[in-house]
């Protein structure tokens, strides 16, 4: 069996599973963001009086946090008594930080749980050895309700990725790039997506979930990397020193297909507007010029991409006519941003901060587009409309390429600085 | 069996839930409200435009992205018959269950011939599709989610 399906399994009493069977699984950690007032809505339909394990449910308030409208602060409000009266203690308000991260530095999510949220990217905890996946309000509230929820045992895919060191400017941002443009966004649907191989060993954690987080960019369940030393000096610093189930895969796993990619081929990239799979390389957009550009979200608004971003601005200033904004992914990340002086390097060149959250990702606040301009975004997805008019063009990049266009204010390979 | 009769309405690959339902609106929790936003994002004149009882009928991977049940809500508050694909994104297709919106995959759709505005006739229970007098056939849900379907979605099954 491979390690997604041991979780599956033992989650589900079971001793095995195999792909395509559909089990009902304890669920070890939930999660609810601030779009979802109808997982409030859903649960008291289906009859719901107690949440089963409140102490399993959390709430974190990042999409629409600080509320930019009153509605948007009704849903907060009616959010946080929820909380009072099902006895949940972690609730996460404003300026904590984006659901995924929170989660993980709070010490939530250990090798081995299953973790389900209201959110797509959740696959992005498959990066430290959990069952992280996605669902939908309704979904949800029958976890509230019940505690479980069915699953459907994923084929899984194999993305071998060798080579390295990786080149000038080259971040894990533009390797899922260029995986995504090869394979295409519906490469994986249903299917987990595990990532392996020499460049994955080498690679932070903070790099590693980048790639599981934009697994779901190619329609995927889940994505997993075997925890190695690495994964285990990151998380002993949120107080996990081990794995809750069994997460190891048998030799005699067979996989539904196995990619390969050599790293040190990958130059800097993007997807340019409309899709995440319109793959293109940053030299062949050099140029395009920008109106704003956005460093942060659960895709790269770690402390490492604030760091690179802070390297490349050292010194210089934001070009005149582009606007640089930048959110933390977490309320930790910008006081770590702080200590090391990042934050003061990028407001002197010229930057923006907002609180830490999913700012303008999704199009509700803090800096979205007018019809006709361009953006670059280290976020994960660029589909029309999805920071602002849909007459906005918008660009998905690493930090790096983030970074080296704000000086220009068109778009620049880092790799040429 | 029931007969479904409706127009079709034409989408392509990879249309996502910011397309189908933009980003901007997802504090409304009033379904009637939501209801006003359906595909805005791909086609602006399409909540005007479409009459009740109508279907979707897109290729691979529809309702990609993020996983917003708004945009299920919104489909069918505007009285979306059912959703043909080719293949739809997961979370979209589990959202679509749940609240009782019939979701059809089907990998040869291309061969149906289904343009924009082409009146359809559909037996989702028997998996047939009726156009321009030809008749094609696709696999239906089973019984139990057909049931589950017709019954307005998992809240049934939870209502005493
Ligand atoms: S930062 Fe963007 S991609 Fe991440 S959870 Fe928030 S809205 Fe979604």
């Amino acid at each position: 069996m491979h390690a997604i399906e041991k979780i599956l399994a033992q989650a589900a009493g079971k001793k095995s599973v195999s792909t395509g069977e559909i089990v009902t699984a304890g669920v070890d950690v939930a999660e609810v963001n601030d779009l979802y007032l109808q997982v409030v809505t859903s649960f008291y339909q289906l009859g719901g009086t107690k949440v089963k394990k409140p102490e399993a449910t959390t709430f974190v308030f990042d999409h629409y946090a600080p509320a930019p409208t009153i509605k948007a602060a009704d849903n907060h409000k009616a959010m946080r008594e929820f909380c009072t009266a099902q006895g949940i203690d972690k609730l996460f308000d404003v300026g904590r930080g984006v659901c995924h991260q929170v989660l993980i530095e709070d010490g939530l999510v250990a090798p081995g749980s299953i973790v389900v949220e209201t959110d797509s990217h959740t696959t992005t905890l498959g990066a430290l050895g959990v069952f992280g996946t996605g669902v939908g309000a309704t979904d949800m509230a029958l976890i509230l309700l019940n505690g479980s929820l069915w699953f459907r045992v994923p084929e899984v895919m194999k993305i071998v990725l060798a080579g390295g060191p990786l080149g000038p400017g080259v971040m894990a941002k533009d390797i899922i790039l260029h995986i995504i443009g090869d394979l295409k966004q519906d490469a994986a649907i249903y299917k987990c997506v595990e990532f392996t191989g020499p460049a994955v060993a080498t690679m932070s954690v903070e790099e590693r979930l980048v790639l599981c987080n934009m697994s779901v960019e190619m329609g995927a369940k889940t994505a997993y990397i075997q925890p190695d030393a690495k994964t285990w000096e990151y998380l002993a610093r949120m107080g996990i020193a081990k794995a809750i189930r069994d997460v190891s895969t048998d030799a005699d796993y067979v996989y539904s297909s196995v990619y390969h990619y050599d790293v040190s081929k990958i130059q800097p990239s993007v997807a340019t507007p409309g899709s995440v799979d319109n793959f293109a390389l940053v030299k062949s957009e050099a140029g395009v010029q920008v109106n704003q550009i956005f460093i942060g979200t659960c895709t790269g608004g770690r402390l490492n991409d604030l760091a690179t971003a802070a390297k490349i601005l050292k010194g210089k200033k934001v070009a005149k006519g582009t606007r640089l904004v930048i959110i933390p992914a977490s309320d930790k990340v910008m006081q770590q941003a702080m200590a090391a002086g990042h934050v003061q390097t990028l407001m002197e060149a010229g930057a923006a901060f907002s609180t830490p959250g999913c700012g303008p990702c999704l199009g509700a606040h803090e800096g979205i587009l007018a019809a006709g301009e361009v953006g670059l975004t280290t976020s994960s997805r660029n589909f029309p409309g999805r920071m602002g008019s849909t007459e906005s063009k918008l660009y998905v990049v690493s930090p790096a390429t983030a970074a080296a266009s704000a000086i220009s204010g068109t778009i620049t390979d880092p790799a040429s600085l | 069996m029931k007969i479904l009769k409706g127009k079709v309405y034409s989408f392509g690959n990879n249309i996502d839930t910011d397309q189908i339902y933009p980003g901007r609106f997802l504090e409304l929790t009033e379904h009637k409200d939501i209801g006003k936003h359906a595909m805005e994002g791909a086609d602006p004149s399409y909540p005007q435009r479409f009459v009740k009882g109508g279907f979707i009928v897109a290729g691979s991977n529809f309702g990609c992205g993020s996983s917003r049940e708004h945009a299920v809500i919104t489909l069918k508050n505007v009285g979306v018959a059912a959703i043909f694909a080719k293949s739809f994104a997961r979370i979209f297709y589990r959202n679509c269950i749940n609240l009782g919106v019939p979701v059809i995959m089907a990998p040869d759709l291309d061969s149906f011939g289904l343009t924009e505005g082409k009146e359809i006739e559909v037996d989702l229970a028997a998996g047939t599709l009726e156009s321009g007098g030809l008749v094609h056939t696709f696999v239906p849900l089973s019984n139990d989610i057909m049931a589950l379907i017709e019954n307005g979605g998992v809240f049934s099954l939870y209502k005493k």
